[in-house]
């Protein structure tokens, strides 16, 4: 049977075939959507979100070594998070098999850095596969199951975002039911000292075998055409090589990348007169080709950065890209993603706009656009959780100034509160430092596309559980200065940050509002009756084209200046009311659906 | 030969569904289908596109600069952003229908005028109108669909059953509105 599906769709496909029983991730793009579809076969397999992606694969772990197969999925920075158990791990082995599915992003289209993650495969000496469509996604998802219980190992399979968010056509087959392997007890596998030594020596060991799997797998083949020019490419970019080259050059394609086939690299560079490496991020495969001893054109050529899409194949290869047309470009006026009408996000904006001396400490999610035009309201954004931590260590130096009065606001969502954002925080609340940490609790993730989390009481697979309540857990932490608000009540937003600024002591601030674009649960349509159902609209008698409430940012509101009057579009307005807040001439009304 | 068929817009005006109809169909009729789609912040009102490529063997799931056969823009400004990836020879059929960006709704910039004489100078240029068409079904949601049929008959793709596909891809209820709406697409290029 033949579907059209994107690699992150195959890959969940993959897993379902291969027997998988037990999947977990936190979402971020480009990979979210692997274990949402995984999530999809309910009656195979048990997805479930973790609150980050150590979490996610240490469940992972916990359950290949009771014996089902399993993976983990998360994009390119979340490995990070995750790689203190990935590392040990390799040293303990499987017994069901285990995946990890990076998702990188060359290009960083929704991230905050570019880094490679195959160098993860090397460091962590696990061995490693590069799908470069849906298909080969799919198939060798499952040909990474076999290799993690043959070799005894977790297996990285990476892929990028070009894999994982396009569509091409995949055989699909039946689930193989991989069942559950015994449980036995083996001492061997405890990673304290006195065993790690031999377990060190089986990592080595695996690598040598692993090495011969590679010189002989047909993931790593070679296509022969002219010798003029060889190119080495793995992934996304061995198709775009094929887009530009076709059949006119020779090509290995890598498959299977750690570890490399020394002998398949040796035997092709040997044949061809000058080798191309078209590869994204790092000169991953270059350097290795160099080490073997050959001359090749690599990140030397090609650029550093950035995707290796046709077009810059091209440009690079002949100086120029496909002809288009010229035209007059000054008529495009950018488009820049905004918060939504009704974003509950926006109040906190607006008020912490009007305080002065202040330092925004940011963070990952939708408020990361508080940084742009209108609000310009974030100084730095580093990683998850890392807002409170770094609004703390900042605060910590700032108070090392004599007379100083710079006063840090931290800000952070509720997935990402209860992703690091907790161990931030009993950093500042330990160390007692007088920074304003703000909890901007929208029911729900996201920036990603509405993810469950603990803090929302379903789960991945729509069952119900428990709702953490954050401010019962902030306070059970030991803060003694929560207060919990409506952020579009702009009163209660300014009088929280003026009692939070008066304190010489950490302070929690949790918002409670649902994201407009949240599909509602049954409790949410309890707790916050009528929302979202009603519309404002402004009086242009009274308007006095102040433009206060354009300053909102509220994509909902237009500003004539013909007329020199602000206008409400009723279709997005869900009657959030800041902008009637702002205006001061009361020329903002509400109309009730 | 591979065409390539670029849809942009801006999101949340249904560029993927129609995308994902449209690559559907062409994979029924027995080509290689292969799309490409930047997900993320789209939802926030940025500007999006979907690259459809087909033939006998795809290779890159990517439109390249000048690479592009057709370009169909759900919203006029986004035809000119976009255009740079069309081929020369390629045309464009584009919505005449004006989306507001943050910095124009905040009176920073005003809407450009003269998009359609621009096009029109450089390429065969289609204007629909399909949010009044929409209208005259009766549901505004189906514009995307409406451009999705006048796609269809632009690259000569009528033979392909798409009544099928829209049964097999939407709920019972807007079965009937769907297929309305590719038949008026249809009827406007």
């Amino acid at each position: 049977m033949k579907k059209l599906l994107t690699g992150n769709e195959a890959i969940a496909r993959g897993a379902w075939e291969a027997g998988v029983k037990y999947a977990s991730a936190y979402p971020g793009t480009p990979s979210t959507e692997i274990l949402e579809n995984t999530a999809l076969y309910k009656e195979d397999i048990l997805a479930e979100w973790a609150p980050n992606e150590k979490v996610a694969i240490e469940a992972v772990i916990g359950a290949s070594l009771a014996g089902v197969r399993t993976f983990a999925a998360m994009k390119h920075v979340g490995v990070n998070v995750a790689a203190d158990p990935l590392f040990t791990f390799s040293y303990i082995g499987v017994n069901g098999g285990m995946v990890l599915i990076s998702a990188d992003e060359p290009g960083y289209h929704s991230s905050q850095n570019e880094q490679d993650n195959r160098n993860y495969a090397k460091f962590s000496k696990i061995p490693m596969f590069e799908p470069s469509d849906s298909q080969e996604s799919k198939d060798m998802m499952k040909q990474a199951f076999r290799i993690s219980e043959a070799y005894n190992t977790p297996v990285l399979l990476r892929m990028t975002t070009r894999v994982c968010h396009s569509k091409s056509i995949v055989e699909c087959s039946e689930r193989e039911e991989a069942g559950i392997k015994e449980y036995k007890k083996n001492p061997e596998i405890y990673a304290v000292p006195s065993r790690v030594g031999a377990m060190r020596v089986k990592v080595e060991e695996r690598l040598i075998k692993l090495k011969e799997f590679s010189e002989t797998t047909d993931l790593n083949y070679i296509e022969w055409n002219d010798t003029s020019v060889g190119v080495i490419a793995s992934g996304a970019c061995y198709r775009f090589a094929r887009e530009v080259f076709g059949d006119n050059v020779s090509y290995l394609k890598l498959g299977f990348t750690n570890p490399l086939p020394n002998n398949k690299i040796s035997e092709f560079c040997s044949k061809v007169r000058k080798v191309y490496i078209i590869e994204e991020n790092d000169p991953y495969i270059e350097e290795h080709v160099r080490i073997l001893g050959f001359d090749c054109l690599g990140k030397n050529f090609f650029p550093y950065t950035g995707e290796m899409t046709p077009d810059v194949i091209r440009k690079t290869v002949y100086g120029q890209t496909n002809e288009t047309i010229d035209y007059d470009n000054s008529k495009v006026v950018p488009r820049p993603p905004t918060l939504c009408a009704g974003c509950p996000h926006r109040g906190i904006f607006v008020e912490l706009g009007k305080k002065k001396n202040v330092v925004i400490s940011g963070d990952i999610g939708c408020y990361g656009l508080g940084h742009a035009e209108p609000y310009n309201i974030g100084d730095w954004c580093v990683c998850m959780g890392a807002s409170f931590s770094a609004g703390h260590g900042a605060q910590q130096a700032f108070n090392m100034k004599k007379d100083s009065n710079t006063r840090v606001v931290s800000m952070l969502g509720d997935s990402t509160f209860f992703h690091t954002g907790i161990n931030s925080l009993l950093h500042v609340l330990y160390n007692g430092s007088n920074t304003i940490n703000v909890i901007l609790d929208n029911r729900i993730t996201g920036m990603t596309g509405h993810q469950e989390n603990p803090g929302t009481g379903y789960t991945l697979q729509g069952k119900k559980t428990k709702e953490v309540d954050i401010e019962r857990l902030v306070r059970g932490m030991g803060v003694d200065n929560v207060v919990v608000i409506n952020p579009n009540d702009l009163t209660a937003v300014k009088n929280a940050f003026d009692w939070a600024f008066s304190l010489d002591e950490p302070s929690v601030i949790i918002t409670r509002w649902p994201c407009v674009l949240k599909k509602l649960s049954t409790e949410d349509n309890e707790e916050f009756r009528g929302v979202f159902k009603s519309k404002c609209r402004i009086d242009h008698e009274k308007c006095i084209g102040c433009r206060a409430c354009i300053r909102t940012g509220c994509p909902a509101i237009s500003f004539d200046k013909a007329i020199k009057k602000s206008s409400i579009n009723p279709d997005p307005c869900v009657g959030c009311e800041v902008c009637l807040q702002v205006c001061p001439v009361k020329a903002i009304g509400k109309v009730e659906a | 030969m591979i065409k390539s068929i670029l849809l942009v817009g801006v999101g949340g005006q249904g560029t993927i569904l129609a995308s994902k109809l449209l690559t559907t169909g062409l994979m029924e009729a027995g080509y290689d289908v292969k799309m490409s789609e930047i997900h993320g912040m789209s939802q926030r009102g940025g500007s999006v596109s979907s690259q459809v490529r087909y033939g006998k063997i795809v290779e890159s799931p990517v439109i390249e600069l000048g690479g592009a056969d057709i370009l169909i823009s759900f919203e006029k400004m986004e035809a000119l952003r976009w255009l740079k990836y069309l081929k020369p020879s390629g045309r464009a059929i584009v919505n005449d229908f004006e989306i507001q960006s943050a910095p124009i709704l905040s009176g920073k910039f005003d809407y450009p005028e003269g998009i359609v004489e621009e096009l029109s100078n450089k390429i065969p240029t289609i204007m629909v109108n399909a949010a009044e068409q929409a209208e005259k079904i009766g549901n505004m949601k189906v514009m995307n669909i409406i451009l999705l049929g006048a796609t269809i008959k632009a690259m000569g793709l009528q033979d392909i059953n798409w009544e099928k596909i829209i049964r097999d891809s939407v709920k019972e209820n807007f079965v009937h509105i769907n297929l309305k709406a590719i038949e008026v697409g249809m009827s406007l290029v």
